[in-house]
């Protein structure tokens, strides 16, 4: 398990590599809510997916090279 | 006999609630015992309205509310969370239909989770119907720039300053044709793929600054795809890879069909639901 994220799969559609964390997140996050946990609904429809996204993008930001915009 | 059952522990066991990985129609037990869940341990099924919700074991500590909120700002918390959920996810799709929960649906108790089963079953079984038999693939598209021709040329005429800002304003324009070109790319690409595929939604493109793509993404798509018409999904993947140049297609999947569960009643046949 390491900090950085792994790289996009699909470059390099022969070798065997992990699903790229961006596009599961894509998934995981993104989805529709079908059965709400009472937990899960009570931190919020105030986005949960924005909230982490918006940390994630920021850790990222900062292993990111600064040219890619 | 019996006089070893009364084992006491030291300390009580954390209050746990319960991670939601997915609601399946049924499994085996054996089958469960198998597959680990968040923390090591085994998952396990809370029957409900004839339906089987699997779930994880999930200490308040880590997993109540405001631990919640801080782990899911936590970027090594939230890799290890999501493709631990994923792992489960995926075992059980490859079972048969699963209906995935979102990240970080968690309930205090089995109580909660059997009363959400028992309260939106006709959803969930019409969802877990509507799956059976196709798999969720995604189409990712990126801007392949110089693959179409533009205006980019400067001309020599006018001093230095005027044929920098000429260039410069010809590059401009060229990028942003090359945007239009390929915008116009996604949408097409996009549109034919929805007519082999049973449903088709599109995700907002990734940040480049998480996906690492060289290049802007114009197509983030996900498309739920019978298994009988995956061959033709995959050949006109192909052949619209040929026809748009100025758009480079990656093909993932399957995928559990986490982008085809959103409580939308019009799911079916929908198109193009953008960023």
């Amino acid at each position: 398990m390491t900090a950085t994220l792994a790289p996009n799969s699909a470059d390099d559609s022969l070798a065997y590599r992990p699903v790229a964390l961006v596009d599961l997140l894509d998934r995981v996050l993104a989805t529709g809510v079908v059965i709400s946990g009472d937990i899960t609904l009570s931190i919020a429809d105030v986005d949960l997916v924005r909230i982490s996204l918006r940390a994630l993008v920021a850790s990222v930001g900062a292993l990111a090279s600064p040219e890619n915009t | 006999m019996g006089s070893t059952a009364e084992v006491t522990t030291e300390r009580p066991a954390p209050v746990a609630g319960a991670w939601l990985h997915g609601v399946v129609r049924d499994i085996e037990p054996a089958t469960l015992a198998m597959i680990v869940g968040m923390d090591g341990g085994p998952v396990r099924a809370v029957p409900a309205a004839g339906l089987i919700a699997v779930v994880s074991a999930a200490p308040l500590d880590e997993y109540g509310e405001e631990s919640l909120r801080r782990n899911l700002e936590d970027l090594v918390w939230l890799e290890r969370a999501a493709r631990a959920h994923h792992a489960v996810v995926e075992t059980l799709a490859r079972q048969g239909p699963v209906v995935p929960a979102r990240l970080a649906t968690v309930h205090s108790g089995d109580d909660g989770v059997a009363a959400s089963l028992a309260a939106r079953r006709a959803e969930l079984v019409a969802t877990l119907d509507r799956l059976t038999g196709r798999g969720e693939w995604g189409v990712k598209g990126y801007l392949v720039p110089g693959a179409t021709r533009v205006n980019a040329e400067a001309t020599s005429a006018g001093g230095v300053g005027t044929a920098y800002l000429r260039r410069r304003r010809a590059q401009l324009t060229a990028r942003e044709e090359h945007q239009q070109v390929a915008s116009v790319a996604a949408d097409a690409v996009h549109a034919a793929l929805c007519e082999v595929a049973v449903a088709g939604r599109r995700h907002a493109p990734q940040d480049r600054r998480l996906s690492g793509a060289p290049t802007p993404m114009v197509l983030n798509g996900a498309y739920l795809v019978d298994v009988s018409a995956l061959s033709r999904f995959t050949d006109l993947l192909g052949q619209l890879g040929g026809r748009h140049l100025g758009v480079r297609l990656e093909l993932t999947g399957p995928w559990p069909a986490y982008s085809f569960v959103a409580d939308r009643p019009d799911l079916d046949g929908a198109v193009g639901e953008s960023r």
